[in-house]
């Protein structure tokens, strides 16, 4: 047996492990409002961040993404209580003083606020939250940096193209930062839109220098020094992989939002994979470019991987055969406990012990005496 | 290895071309160092090696640059990756991606080599480089000194036969520098590489030279020959080349070594005279003052209780190594770093409770990238505002910048100003409002001979008028010129305060050159040493 095949071999499993992972969870938490499997997904989404993660600064993000989808939830509750139109329901909590609208208009500010609204909205809420959190987790536990070195050759561009985002963004923050406080040096104010204007101005030409370093330091290290350039190799690779995605892209909106016509789903789905595996292959091959240390794909991967699928499989076997256990009747009932898809989220906890621990960052190493 | 037959550059728009008729024969294993002011087209000759000139700059080559063989007309930049490494000014802007194993990787990775052989060199070049610690430490966290080898490292992965660098160690401290040069030296000693760079700092990198080439600007011819034949007559020269003209060296030296060897007859010719003591000058009153300042990022401590004084009239500077507190005692005395600790009083005020507008006129600090205190789009409306934010009379900074920079034309846009002409317009904003206090961080970074000499200048000019003047800065050679005081910074603890020649003479690392060659003397620059040898003593031989 290899050692990467060892679930006690310590290493960093393969980003995009995580990644299904969690899109296994965010797939089964977009097909249910029902509170309970959404706040089992975010536990288990917790639980194995919380056992799995490094010490790299990504891995910290999570803790950002929970903050986000606590905003998520509560702007939500807000914008619903003080401006939905219609029906709230019968159960009225308080009532805020009404700004007279327009007649006809349909609008709505303040006035009665329903316990029936406060509950839609939050487990609207909830369940965008829930999916954010899952993305949230993919990141830190792989980081999308590191997942974007898998992009297949025919789309390394683009895959370069979100690398450099992400290393300018953070970049650009700090260049605001110091163009600001030299601001102050100047005796200007750091606020205001005029203020704004005088920051944009340096930090983007300072921005647009280093895009120009960049380039030059890839043009001069090989980048783009591809074996096959034909015009028609390229317009071929182009159309396959974009006609593809379009079709992965459908596809996937048809199966997750389950109201469309089925043709829809997945023959729409597998199709479009189809082709845009087809236009990868054959860019791969246009490229020359060859792989540093590639992150094994072995045991620990399919098992990690096959447990995100399991929840969402899970999920959507139960809104087949149950579908009055994940879409509530009325917001205001105790919300049931799907069997099924719980089963299958408590599938998803189990990479908290399957995927290898990580080996431990070696302390710097103390001067070597001599002997 | 490199020819250049008849080469020229002009670059569209341009009125003359940056480069002509340049014939110019690098030999394979030679470390050639390319000297020049700034604008004189350093950089254009170094990315004409790889290709960048014309492919990916634009403007128009003529004549031919052959690089081992391929003529550059012929082959783009990513096509001759094997053969030259291309390392640029800023390492950090030329990464590509955030740990140190897969940026050696990216070139080998874009040259198609199997994993194998890709594996084998990265090992390789780690141990090359002394970089083994660092294999998966994220870019962004490493120093200067370890960003410079690793770019040079992701370069060398693919086995170029000549190795291009520009400015390698402008932005890095004195030992981080060493250590760079270093890595070169073996390169070159070691592996047979050859090596173009261009360089500043002469002072660091003439000694390791085979060949010097000087591009002197304006369509002139370019001279390339032995360092000490073309090092004589040229307009930049480091200071211990400048020692040994004054004392009729011949042949000239260029290391520190080679000139010790020479001076013991004048060293006994100087113990007649008494070096000019700067300390002496300095009697005004206190402009700034810290006590047992303490400063912290996120529970990382910067500064550990510095106390210091600052009188009118003085320059003092500021050293130490990157890291080790300067900007952030720079920054705690312009009130952007908020003390958490201590007391800081500058001007009578504390600076952290001073609105923007009436800073200015207490202390101005000129930070360590000029431009961004720039953001008009000319000259002259640059000097406009400054006067509308300070509340002057309309045409003092103007005023003040003609006097710093001469011959300047108001409706040129901030970014196209040579380095030094953005230094001194920046310079002249902060000194419109007259500001007791006048700071500026690394002043000389990227700043060619010409440009130095008059910085130390004006900064001698601002002592004169009554200013304080601290200044944070790896260059020893300006502080050997025009510091009156030095004081020393490790890890956020004062080390050293006293005048210049107590602290620096006995240092290893914060000594200049001639204070090297004349040591236990406290001679710090060349014209010390020239004025006191025309004030009566014979020149020995």
């Amino acid at each position: 047996m290899r050692p990467q095949s060892r679930l006690t071999f310590p290493r960093s499993l393969h980003p995009g492990a995580w990644w299904l992972w969690a899109i296994g969870l965010a797939a089964a938490a977009s097909r249910t409002q029902n509170p309970v499997p959404l706040l089992l997904i975010l536990a288990v989404a917790g639980l194995v961040v919380s056992a799995r993660r490094s010490t790299a600064p990504w891995a910290k993000s999570y803790g950002a993404f929970l903050k986000l989808a606590l905003v998520i939830i509560a702007v939500r509750i807000v914008f619903q209580a003080l401006l939905s139109t219609g029906s709230q329901g019968p159960t009225v909590l308080f009532t805020l003083p009404e700004v007279p609208m327009p007649e006809g208009s349909g609008l709505k500010l303040g006035g009665e606020v329903t316990l029936e609204a406060v509950l839609r909205a939050f487990y609207e809420g909830l369940q965008l939250a829930v999916i954010l959190c899952c993305i949230g987790a993919a990141n830190s536990l792989g980081s999308a940096r590191r997942l974007l070195r898998y992009v297949p050759g025919a789309l390394y561009e683009i895959g370069v193209a979100c690398v450099i985002a992400l290393t300018f963004a953070p970049q650009l923050v700090t260049d605001a930062q110091r163009v600001r406080e030299a601001h102050r040096l100047r005796g200007r104010k750091t606020r205001g839109l005029g203020s704004l204007k005088r920051l944009a101005m340096p930090v983007l030409e300072g921005a647009l220098e280093h895009s120009v370093d960049l380039a030059a330091a890839m043009d001069s290290r090989g980048y783009g020094r591809t074996t096959d350039d034909s015009r028609v190799s390229r317009r071929l690779t182009g159309v396959l992989v974009f006609g593809g995605l379009l079709g992965v892209c459908v596809g996937v909106y048809g199966l997750l939002d389950g109201t469309t016509s089925s043709w829809l789903g997945l023959p729409m789905l597998l199709a479009g994979s189809v082709i845009a595996a087809a236009g990868i292959a054959v860019g791969g091959r246009r490229t020359g470019r060859t792989r540093y240390r590639p992150d094994p794909w072995a045991l620990p991967e399919w098992l990690v991987a096959g447990c995100g699928v399991t929840a969402a499989v899970a999920m959507f076997v139960n809104v087949a055969v149950a579908p009055e256990e994940l879409y509530l009747a009325t917001v205001v009932m105790v919300p049931p406990v799907p069997t099924i898809a719980v089963l299958g989220i408590l599938v998803a906890m189990l990479p908290a012990v399957l995927a290898p621990p990580l080996p431990v960052v070696r302390a710097p190493r103390p001067l070597e005496v001599a002997a | 290895m490199i020819r250049f037959e008849d080469a020229g550059v002009r670059f569209t728009d341009a009125d003359r071309p940056v480069l002509a008729g340049v014939d110019l024969r690098i030999d394979e294993g030679e470390l050639a160092l390319v000297v020049g002011r700034t604008g004189s087209g350093k950089t254009t000759l170094l990315r004409a090696i790889n290709g960048l000139v014309p492919h990916f700059s634009g403007g128009t080559l003529t004549g031919r640059v052959l690089v081992d063989g391929r003529d550059t007309r012929h082959h783009r930049p990513r096509d001759l990756a094997d053969v030259v490494g291309y390392v640029g000014q800023d390492p950090l802007s030329g990464f590509v991606s955030d740990n140190v194993e897969d940026e050696l990787a990216y070139g080998m990775e874009s040259l198609g080599l199997p994993a194998d052989v890709m594996r084998k060199r990265v090992e390789e070049t780690l141990d090359l480089l002394g970089l083994a610690d660092l294999r998966d430490r994220p870019l962004a966290a490493l120093s200067g000194g370890q960003q410079q080898r690793v770019a040079i490292g992701s370069v060398l992965t693919t086995h170029p036969r000549i190795l291009v660098l520009d400015e390698p160690t402008s932005a890095l401290d004195p030992l981080a520098a060493e250590e760079v040069l270093a890595t070169l030296q073996r390169l070159v000693h070691d592996l047979g590489l050859t090596v173009v760079l261009a360089e500043h700092r002469l002072e660091r990198v003439a000694q390791y030279a085979d060949r010097v080439v000087l591009v002197p600007g304006d369509g002139r011819p370019v001279v390339s020959g032995a360092p000490a034949d073309v090092l004589a007559d040229a307009p930049v020269a480091p200071p211990v080349v400048e020692l040994g003209r004054i004392a009729g060296w011949q042949p000239l030296p260029l290391a520190v070594r080679d000139a010790r060897r020479k001076a013991a007859p004048l060293r006994e010719t100087l113990t007649e005279v008494e070096p000019p003591d700067r300390e002496t000058a300095v009697t005004g009153d206190v402009v700034a003052e810290v006590e047992h300042l303490v400063a912290s990022y996120h529970q990382v401590p910067a500064l550990r209780g510095i106390s210091a004084t600052l009188r009118r009239g003085e320059v003092v500077a500021l050293m130490g190594r990157n890291g080790a507190g300067k900007s952030t005692l720079l920054k705690a005395l312009v009130g952007t770093k908020r003390p958490s600790g201590g007391r800081v009083v500058v001007d009578g005020q504390v600076p952290t409770e001073l609105p923007p507008a009436d800073l200015l006129s207490h202390v101005g600090l000129v930070p360590q990238v000029p431009g961004d205190l720039l953001y008009a789009t000319t000259v002259g409306d640059e000097c406009t505002q400054a006067d509308r934010d300070g509340d002057l009379t309309a045409g003092t900074t103007q005023e003040l910048f003609a006097r710093l920079s001469t011959g300047v034309p108001l409706d040129q846009h901030p970014r196209d100003l040579s380095e030094g002409q953005r230094l001194t317009l920046a310079l002249a904003i902060v000194l419109a409002a007259e500001p007791p206090l006048v700071l500026l961080d690394e002043p000389t970074r990227g700043l060619d001979y010409t440009a130095k000499h008059r910085l130390v200048e004006i900064l001698r000019d601002l002592a004169a008028d009554g200013h304080a003047v601290l200044l944070a800065t790896h260059d020893v050679e300006l502080v050997a010129e025009v510091a009156t005081r030095v004081l020393v910074v490790a890890d956020g603890e004062l080390v050293a305060d006293g005048p210049t020649a107590d602290v620096v003479v006995s240092s290893p690392a914060f000594a200049p050159q001639v204070a090297k060659v004349l040591a236990p003397q406290r001679w710090l620059t060349p014209t010390e040493v020239a004025v006191a040898l025309a004030s009566g003593s014979r020149i020995p031989r």
